[in-house]
């Protein structure tokens, strides 16, 4: 098992004919995603070939997935753009949608997110993530394929570079789904719903979390540990040497004040049960022992 | 993008928000002349992106034109809390009966907009939220509804507002929401926001944040931008399209992924705490290329710091292979020539890393030095900076 991609995920990728998207397709198409086409409003009607697969290309997402049963999609929309792409993928009522674009305004993250909320037939992952993998089963967005394999740990992290760093620390174990969730003000999928999902998976054996400044999500991720997570959870935060006020790459990566501290995120999931490692190689060493390995 | 005052009280002004005559001044005879033509009574106030500036002795009232001059003469030049002031905003004095409260803000807690109202206005408001949580009112705003009158009549019922300013107050709403959303604002506070002994409401202080990344509809944000605060390394770094912070430290940090770099940042702070607290003197991501000249462009800027002592070039191979980066790093340093001069520890890991760390071994290059493991380059990039 994993959580929210599986073998059964058909994917369409909005925004395939431009040059990020047709990259990142041929790179999912090449680790085994199940890609039936792609949404470029006006190129309706065209093909794409990638790799020896013909991609049909859509107007709309409501076309597409009549046409070929798709029920995920990943988005690779410039910014400009973006809010259009999320917005129809919506509007037709898509169950997965996997927003990687990076630089969206908030206020079009903000409309995009209330507008799924209202029609309830969406999950959105991200905006500005790397998208998530279920190892030897399906990748939607950019996560490298080959840096691990199928296994028990679920983990789920506002960072990209750090999701591979962690994957790479314990590829000898495995995980069973990586999510990214992206490191904007507001994003579709929250730690919470990341590890209610690994909670309920029978697959998932252990939780990493991967956390950083900005927001309350972890300490908000930690009270619901508290409450709902029996698996063992190990932690990372990143941002303790951030100054206030600053915002370090991530949009939503900033201490205002003294709230979004590394320092109380850290605190909020200790107090939770959850071990939380000095460094990413100290965590990897945390799940080893927790598992065993 | 934090806005001045002066520059929140424009915005205001243009879209209809009350508030007061005010000018700015940059030297205490355009203070003068600034009081002179609002006349009468004036209120001198520094501007500086910082709170507390009025128990910093940062706003003053003066009682003409001359006396304004002399204000601003002592509060321009001013330090508050790290910040200089370098222009004075001189604003008509206003007779106050009451102090409000008004904010529009994303509540990215409950990914949604919010507005925050009290008539306990005029103070610190995180005190208020704090000591006094039932003065101050949270109605959260559907982003894609916004404050309609009857959301306005909402808040205003709320935060017990009083019947009197009510039909002001809604207007305010209203305004405020159009400044909000047109100018893809994650912040508009009016603090206070006053009724005036004739009974105006009017916006006295005011604090905007614009969203960065709404730049591309918004050319004319480009001019808010405060050049004289951006310190030189950062500018530097921003025109080249580098994600760069200046801190204080020793280490240069050069790494892709903004949590990579950023968990790099505290893996050097540990480190250098053995060595008599070493600490990391810039966060640079590179992002996901890493080509040579990105690479080149970053080192150039790191390296002309004159804080750093040695460098750290931390990467994992995602979606870029290592091999690239080994070739980036090799060619910047050819690129720098003698201008590179300090240490620089690299640890590569992840894709094409055996490749990566060959071409690196093949180079010879005297300043670099390849230690496997983040950790571990963190220790010795610490070790050298100690030196």
């Amino acid at each position: 098992m994993s959580i929210f991609i599986n073998e059964k995920s058909v994917v369409i990728v909005q925004g395939m004919t431009g040059a990020e998207g047709t990259k990142h397709t041929k790179r999912m198409l090449a680790s085994g995603t199940k890609i039936v086409g792609g949404v470029t409003p006006g190129k309706g009607g065209q093909s794409v070939d990638i790799d020896g697969h013909t991609l049909p290309v859509f107007n709309t997402v409501a076309e597409a997935m009549s046409a070929t049963g798709a029920n995920t999609s990943v988005v690779f929309v410039p910014p400009k753009f973006a809010k259009a792409a999320v917005i129809d993928a919506i509007d037709a009522a898509m169950p997965l949608v996997v927003v990687i674009t990076e630089g969206i305004p908030v206020h079009d993250s903000a409309s995009f997110y209330a507008h799924a909320e209202s029609k309830g037939t969406t999950r959105i992952i991200g905006p500005n993530c790397p998208g998530l993998i279920s190892p030897g089963k399906s990748n939607v967005g950019i996560i490298p394929a080959d840096i691990t394999k199928s296994g028990p740990i679920g983990l789920v992290s506002k960072s990209g570079t750090l999701t591979y760093q962690m994957m790479y620390e314990l590829r000898d174990i495995g995980f069973s789904t990586a999510v990214g969730i992206g490191g904007d003000p507001v994003i579709g999928t929250t730690h919470i719903d990341c590890l209610r999902a690994f909670q309920d998976d029978p697959d998932t054996k252990a939780i990493v979390m991967i956390g950083e400044i900005g927001g309350d999500a972890e300490e908000r991720a930690a009270a619901f540990i508290s409450e709902y997570v029996t698996k063992p959870v190990v932690g990372y935060v990143a941002g303790f040497t951030a100054p206030e006020g600053k915002t370090m790459g991530h949009a939503g990566a900033i201490v205002s004040g003294s709230s979004g501290t590394a320092q109380g995120k850290k605190d909020a999931l200790e107090a939770a049960g959850v071990k939380v490692g000095k460094t990413p190689s100290e965590s990897a060493q945390l799940m080893r022992a927790i598992l065993g390995r | 993008m934090d806005l001045f005052e002066y520059q929140a009280r424009d915005l205001f002004e243009k879209y209809g928000v009350p508030v007061l005559a005010a000018a700015i001044a940059t030297t205490s005879e355009q203070a003068h002349d600034a009081a002179a033509k609002i006349g009468g009574k004036v209120v001198v106030k520094a501007q500086v992106k910082v709170g507390g500036r009025g128990k910093a002795g940062g706003v003053k009232v003066a009682a003409d034109a001359d006396e304004a001059k002399e204000k601003a003469g002592a509060i321009l030049g001013m330090d508050i809390k790290g910040h200089t002031v370098r222009t004075v905003m001189i604003a008509q004095a206003a007779p106050i009966e009451s102090e409000y409260y008004l904010a529009i803000l994303l509540d990215r807690s409950n990914r949604t907009f919010l507005v925050m109202a009290s008539v306990s206005g005029g103070m610190d408001i995180e005190e208020v939220a704090h000591t006094a949580p039932e003065k101050l009112a949270k109605i959260p705003v559907d982003a894609n509804i916004g404050i309609t009158p009857a959301k306005a009549k909402e808040i205003i019922t709320a935060a017990a507002f009083p019947a009197d300013v009510a039909p002001q107050v809604e207007e305010v709403l209203l305004t405020l929401w159009k400044v909000f959303q047109s100018e893809d604002a994650t912040l508009v506070e009016i603090n206070p926001l006053v009724k005036t002994v004739d009974g105006k409401i009017i916006a006295l202080d005011g604090k905007v944040t614009l969203d960065d990344n709404a730049g591309f509809r918004h050319p004319d944000h480009e001019a808010l931008i405060d050049h004289a605060e951006t310190n030189a390394l950062e500018a530097a770094a921003k025109e080249k399209d580098l994600n760069y912070v200046k801190l204080d430290g020793q280490v240069g940090i050069i790494g892709n992924g903004a949590g990579l770099v950023m968990s790099t940042l505290d893996v050097v702070a540990y480190a250098g705490e053995k060595f008599g607290g070493v600490r990391p003197a810039n966060f640079l991501d590179i992002g996901g290329g890493a080509s040579a000249q990105v690479m080149a462009d970053g080192l150039s800027i790191i390296l002309g710091d004159t804080d750093v002592k040695s460098v750290f070039v931390n990467v994992f191979g995602g979606i870029t292979a290592c091999d690239a980066v080994a070739n980036g790093i090799v060619q910047a340093l050819e690129l720098l020539g003698p201008k590179a001069t300090k240490p620089i520890v690299v640890r590569l890991d992840g894709n094409n890393v055996i490749e990566g760390r060959a071409i690196l071994k093949a180079a010879a290059h005297p300043l670099i030095e390849q230690v496997d493991t983040m950790d571990g380059a963190a220790n010795r990039a610490a070790e050298l900076a100690a030196k």
